[in-house]
């Protein structure tokens, strides 16, 4: 059966969805633990493909049973094991932690909800572990659509705001599908390692270099990388705590995932790092990045807003140790995958449980909430400290690899940018804690029942604990991950 | 922003042109892309499928992947127009419009309780603009039987001519739209009931990723049609060829019910009220 | 060898020889900066849209036209009725033209779709919130809270 797992690990959520459909339809109390069930299959095979990764190397699946150039093929290395699993327990975790919050948010529409959540999933994991090139934008548009639907259903400005970034996004997918045109008109392939293959004679062409920069333009786009980043901070903020809760963590992840893929399998390294002389352009642009993202996030007065100018910044950390172009950045980089996808959880999960309770996410409706809500604004402080960047938390020791790659590259502009925008993060939540630990509770106008707030429920409390947990213990364990997993995850040629 | 959307179309529109240069000039035989993957498709696809129509074979068979996301990505958006717009538990209107079909006369019933029995000649209607227009209706009632003859000869006769899941299932759709835009959307909807519809497009993906397992379970890889031979009692081959018509089908309702699912909601708010 | 209209036989410099040989890359470049201009720059959200919609169509042309070969006709094979093997004499690649573009471009038109549906219910619940798709007033009317 393991040798299954690659499309167990695809096809379950993706028949659950179907499942999950029709029981929207006839018996909606299955709907929930369908997903769940599908979710914890999911899990369970990733982690059995990045133990058979581990030990016997690179996993390849042949979908209709095709010679890969002419049929589709998967390719599971360390990267995407490593993925995988993040977006099977990201999504896991939330699901389990939103139910209640669904259930008061959409009391009618519980079956398209999950259905539409599950086949997001279904799409995250399909970009991650696909080894064609076109097969990823057809993924990619399931997970935007499915993003689009579970994001427009919030507040009354979230229809607009996912308008917009609707256009944003087929933009983005677009041009990825653009860039794929060139480089099968010049390869005449579509499978990513035929390609690579194919490549190297036509390093010169002007063809290859114009794929080569629509595809990054597109996937930034999709990771709202700074200055592309606009559509992000409304669509997150207005959207619905539970899809806000999925779609934060993970989309944006999944992006640089690609971006990586890009990189490694399709382009090379060799052609990225030498042959292009953009790399100093691209970090110092990501360097700009984590400034204005920490100054945007500076002047927000509004918790789930101030959180999505964080990820801003982030989207800056990854992009920027990527093209330092070196083994610390690069392993800097893809372990913050790993910890950014758990810390935006942890941070969207805390703000799921304070709408859930005050029905509000702008400063003022924070006041006192510390006495109210103990738990929930405990695991606040862990995703803080974790943001910030203080041991033993998981944030530290990627920003230490990021930092150190940095130095080594010579970036020192990216290293002021890490720091300033640490400095700022510190500022930021602070500035939260203080509002809600000092400032007096029941100011809340037009709220209504102020009294009868007390902590979340504790099938939401669960999840965001083993969350805060978690931070601890990757931040603990960094070590293992690095040297188990990571290191093989980064092409050998990068010194 | 007309100057910034200006600047950005032109940047982008001289990076691709400059580019050109380097590609391939138009219908040029020994282009990359006509050499390196398409020879195998034209040249095996006969003998490995046994389909003649290669556009079909690798559609759903060699790409067939693809094409399962494909019709999921259709399934996803019906799904997210429902999701968005659908208005559930919709308050009965105080009063209901009844039209006598011959004098095109309009009863406007203000009592719920005293509905007339014998409403064989009237028809209900939901506003008062709603045109009524006999040519239109008796024409299009004529058409449709053979508009949906023709869907079905599209997806079953996609191995050895244009056609196949995707574009048969929306010419059915297009029938169903047709009837809902020339009577009104209550007539369309009692011909194929909401529910049915949302549960058939889960259904016709089913019929697709399903099979895929079936594969699966039968030993070989997702979606390796060869592994229907057993259940078939067919050689291999032909079990690829009758796999792809399995999942045409699945992929022809499939589209058949979105298309229908999604012009429903938006034409109507999501309030299942008046077609257009 | 190159295909060109008569007028075009007088003396050509490279730069026509280039854009005739060309043409269908220089359509959907153009094509494609319409609809790019009209996803940014238009006002009405529905125009933004239709301009998203010609911006796909751009992309569906520019690969169906790789697609194509000269003197090659659709890839369905003649004279092939199931029996798979028997009979069927050799298919030669140079007769048939490309089959994978259309295949790939069959799931874009899909996914174009699907996104115009989403796009078009997101607009309508866009209007039934603020009574308009203009979006200068739209924002007008959320600054004015």
């Amino acid at each position: 059966m393991s040798s299954q797992y690659p499309a167990l690990l695809v096809a379950t959520p993706l028949l659950a969805a179907l499942f999950i459909s029709i029981a929207g339809w006839v018996y909606k109390k299955l709907c929930f633990p369908i997903a769940v069930v599908a979710l914890s299959v999911a899990t369970y095979a990733s982690i059995g493909l990045l133990l058979r990764v581990l030990n016997e190397g690179v996993v390849h699946y042949r979908l209709g049973g095709w010679e890969p150039p002419w049929g589709i093929a998967y390719y599971v290395d360390h990267l995407n094991g490593l993925v995988l699993v993040v977006v099977c327990v990201v999504a896991l975790l939330n699901l389990i932690g939103a139910k209640k919050s669904i259930d008061q948010d959409f009391p009618d529409k519980i079956g398209p909800f999950y259905t539409l959540y599950i086949l997001m999933v279904t799409g995250l994991l399909g970009i991650v572990i696909t080894g064609d090139a076109f097969n990823l934008y057809v993924l990619l548009e399931i997970a935007a659509l499915t993003g689009y639907g579970l994001l427009a259903m919030g507040d009354k400005r979230a229809a607009l705001s996912t308008l917009n970034y609707l256009y944003m996004g087929t933009i983005g997918a677009c041009f990825y599908l653009l860039g794929v045109g060139y480089l099968y008109i010049v390869t005449g392939s579509l499978n990513m390692a035929d390609i690579a293959r194919i490549l190297p004679p036509l390093y010169e062409s002007k063809a290859v270099l114009a794929a080569f920069i629509i595809c990054m333009v597109g996937v930034w786009l999709k990771m709202a990388f700074f200055p592309l980043h606009a559509w992000l901070p409304n669509a997150y903020t207005h959207a619905p705590s539970a899809s806000s809760g999925l779609i934060a963590p993970l989309v944006t992840k999944v992006m640089i995932y690609v971006m990586i893929r890009l990189i490694f399998t399709v382009f090379t390294p060799e052609y990225a790092f030498n042959t292009l002389a953009l790399s100093n352009a691209f970090v110092w642009l990501a360097a700009i990045a984590i400034v204005m993202g920490a100054l945007f996030a500076l002047a927000e007065r509004n918790l789930k807003k101030m959180f999505s100018y964080i990820i801003i910044s982030e989207v800056g950390y990854m992009v920027g140790g990527i093209w330092l172009g070196n083994r610390a950045g690069m392993t800097g980089a893809v372990l913050h995958i790993l910890n950014d996808a758990l810390m935006t959880l942890c941070l969207f999960l805390v703000a799921s449980n304070i709408v859930y309770k005050i029905q509000g996410h702008s400063f003022d409706d924070l006041k006192g909430i510390f006495r109210k809500m103990p738990v929930t604004m405990g695991a606040l402080v862990v995703g803080a400290l974790s943001i910030i960047g203080v041991p033993p938390t998981c944030g530290f020791f990627s920003k230490w690899y990021l930092i150190s790659g940095a130095v080594q590259a010579g970036q020192y502009g990216f290293v002021a940018a890490l720091l300033f925008s640490s400095l700022v993060n510190v500022v930021l939540f602070f500035r939260v804690l203080e509002i809600a630990f000092f400032e007096p509770f029941g100011d809340h106008d037009g709220h209504g029942h102020t009294e009868s707030i007390d902590e979340a429920p504790l099938s939401m409390l669960v999840p965001l604990l083993i969350v805060a947990l978690g931070l601890v213990i990757v931040g603990v364990y960094t070590g293992d991950i690095v040297n188990l997993v990571i290191q093989f995850a980064i092409p050998r040629e990068i010194l | 922003m007309k100057i910034l959307g200006l600047i950005i179309a032109v940047l982008t529109g001289t990076l691709l042109i400059y580019t050109t240069s380097d590609f391939p000039s138009w219908g040029d035989p020994s282009s990359p892309a006509s050499t390196h993957l398409s020879p195998h498709y034209i040249e095996k696809t006969l003998e490995e499928t046994s389909v003649p129509n290669i556009v079909t074979a690798v559609l759903a068979d060699y790409r067939g992947y693809d094409t399962m996301f494909e019709t999921t990505v259709i399934f996803g958006a019906g799904v997210a127009c429902f999701f968005l717009l659908r208005v559930p538990r919709r308050k009965e209107p105080v009063e209901r419009l009844y039209r006598h079909t011959l004098t095109g006369m309009t009863l406007r019933i203000k009592d719920l309780d005293e509905v007339p029995e014998n409403l064989d000649e009237f028809e209900r209607i939901d506003t008062l603009w709603a045109p009524y227009d006999l040519i239109i209706k008796t024409v299009c009632r004529l058409l449709i039987p053979f508009i949906q003859l023709f869907a079905l000869y599209v997806i079953a006769h996609g191995h050895h001519s244009p056609g196949g899941g995707f574009q048969g299932g929306v010419i059915l759709g297009a029938s169903f739209i047709l009837l809902a835009v020339s009577y009104d959307l209550r007539t369309a909807k009692e011909r194929l009931r909401e529910k049915l519809g949302g549960i058939l497009c889960a259904v016709g993906v089913l019929i697709y990723a399903g099979t895929g397992a079936l594969c699966l379970l039968l030993g070989l890889n997702f979606l390796d049609y060869s592994a229907l031979a057993s259940i078939l009692h067919v050689d291999p081959i032909t079990a690829r060829s009758h796999g792809i018509l399995i999942v045409e089908i699945g992929v022809g309702l499939a589209v058949m019910a979105t298309m229908i699912w999604i012009y429903d909601n938006i034409s109507s708010e999501g309030k299942y009220e008046e077609g257009l | 060898m190159r295909y060109a209209p008569c007028v075009l036989i007088l003396p050509m410099s490279d730069l026509i020889t280039h854009i005739v040989a060309n043409y269908n890359y220089w359509i959907y470049i153009t094509l494609m900066m319409i609809g790019l201009y009209a996803i940014i720059a238009k006002n009405n959200l529905v125009k933004k849209i239709v301009g998203m919609n010609i911006f796909q169509t751009a992309i569906i042309l520019f690969y169906i036209s790789i697609g194509a070969k000269k003197g090659a006709t659709i890839p369905i094979i003649e004279h092939a009725h199931g029996d798979h093997g028997a009979g069927s004499s050799a298919v030669h690649a140079i007769e048939y033209i490309n089959p994978l573009p259309h295949v790939l471009m069959l799931t874009a038109i899909v996914v174009a779709v699907a996104t115009l549906g989403v796009a078009l219910a997101l607009a309508l619940k866009v209007y039934q919130q603020y009574n308009s798709l203009e979006e200068d007033e739209i924002l007008d009317q959320i600054r004015e809270k």
